[in-house]
């Protein structure tokens, strides 16, 4: 922590650099493995960056606070390194790699300059590890956070994707439920399976619930608040696919299901639906 | 005073609310529907909410109300036109009007009336 590390390591870097840059990539590109070998271009710019912009922060005298003012430039550096690696599906090992690879190509410096005073020596060494971690650990953090992010819109576009709401014949809609229902999602379907009634003015829709894996409580609430939802518009609602089993935990539930029409199959469902909507479907015989 | 005005269409009444309500309006509302209907000897009422951005638990309560008030006098309430958002509030809020006719718009809720009274 002593401004003498920062100085010897500020020397190393000014006066070593080329040298200090081909030895971490050596480190870099061994560690990385074969398949990334293509980015080894981007890397070696990023290295490039990464040893002038550290340089030129300790050479402004910069403490050991890397969370600090001073450390933006070489923060904003790292954060965008682990970002663009964390959206090519890197590990977080991986992206913090990147920082600690420099540690032995620095060590091997400080030994050679140093290697007369064993003290002095574990000292340096000390507070640049410390230093380095302390960088290290930032990448992994933006990592993680990039990965969150990723997850986050995922969630998101399965939410939009998985709420289909699809008009079956004139004045009666159909919308399948695949997965399992929870608040945020019913809010969705709420509001899609609404907007569809109001576009199409359709007087029945019939919720498909096949592809919902367990109804519990929570669920049926959910059910039931869209039901009341609909018929607040004016429109019906059917529930079908209701499997033998979700059948049989609906009722040891007590879930009161009495007020809805309940059909097993989405066919069944049609049925009504058209019945009640005053449409026939006819076979005709092709045969005369 | 403010009223909302009540259109008579043959034996059906049509009450559109386009304002924002307050106790005392919808007392005159409730007071005027239930004198029309005695009046015109109506048979069904139209309560027209598209206008409505916000339904909140007392304009849903009123709403109940006076549905309860028309069908002692035997003329059956629909309400017609409610917006998503406000369906979607008023199931969160757990009113869900139970007892209370609805439909998509007006000419939905004049075919339910008149097919109910046939």
């Amino acid at each position: 922590m002593t401004s003498a590390h920062t100085q010897q390591l500020t020397v190393i870097l000014n006066q070593h650099q080329q040298n200090l840059l081909e030895n971490w990539l050596t480190t870099l590109t061994s560690k990385l493995g074969r398949k990334e070998k293509s980015g080894e271009f981007e890397i070696r710019r990023q290295a490039e960056q990464f040893l002038s912009l550290l340089a030129r922060t300790l050479e402004s005298g910069a403490g050991s606070d890397t969370d600090g003012n001073d450390w933006a430039d070489v923060r904003h550096l790292l954060g965008e390194v682990s970002r663009t690696r964390a959206l090519q599906g890197f590990s977080s090992l991986d992206t913090a790699s990147f920082v600690f690879a420099l540690k032995e190509p620095l060590f091997d410096h400080l030994r050679s300059i140093l290697g007369e005073q064993p003290a002095q020596l574990a000292q340096e060494i000390a507070a640049t590890s410390s230093l380095f971690d302390k960088l290290g650990l930032y990448t992994i953090e933006v990592h993680q956070k990039a990965r969150e992010q990723v997850i986050l819109r995922q969630q998101q576009e399965l939410l939009e994707l998985s709420t289909p709401v699809v008009q079956l014949w004139q004045n009666v809609l159909a919308l399948p439920l695949i997965g399992t229902l929870d608040s945020a999602r019913t809010q969705v379907v709420m509001e899609s399976l609404l907007q569809k009634i109001v576009e199409t003015g359709a007087m029945i829709a019939i919720i498909d619930i096949t592809g919902v894996p367990t109804v519990d409580t929570l669920v049926a609430q959910h059910l039931l608040k869209t039901i009341a939802a609909a018929r607040l518009m004016g429109a019906d609602c059917i529930i079908s696919g209701i499997r033998p089993q979700i059948a049989q935990t609906i009722v040891h539930l007590g879930v009161n299901l009495e007020d809805v029409t309940t059909k097993a199959t989405l066919a069944d469902a049609f049925m009504i639906a058209l019945k009640k909507t005053g449409s026939r479907v006819t076979v005709q015989n092709t045969e005369q | 005073m403010e009223r909302i005005p009540i259109l008579r269409m043959g034996r059906l009444l049509l009450v559109t609310i386009q304002v924002d309500m307050h106790d005392r309006l919808a007392m005159a509302l409730q007071d005027d529907l239930t004198e029309r209907i005695v009046k015109d000897r109506a048979r069904g009422v139209l309560i027209d909410i598209s206008a409505l951005d916000v339904v909140d638990s007392f304009i849903g309560r009123m709403i109940s109300n006076t549905a309860s008030m028309a069908r002692v006098l035997d003329a059956r309430t629909v309400v017609v036109g409610m917006q998503p958002a406000v369906a979607i509030t008023l199931v969160e809020l757990g009113l869900t009007l139970d007892g209370v006719r609805t439909a998509l718009n007006v000419e939905r809720g004049v075919k339910l009336l008149e097919s109910e009274s046939d």
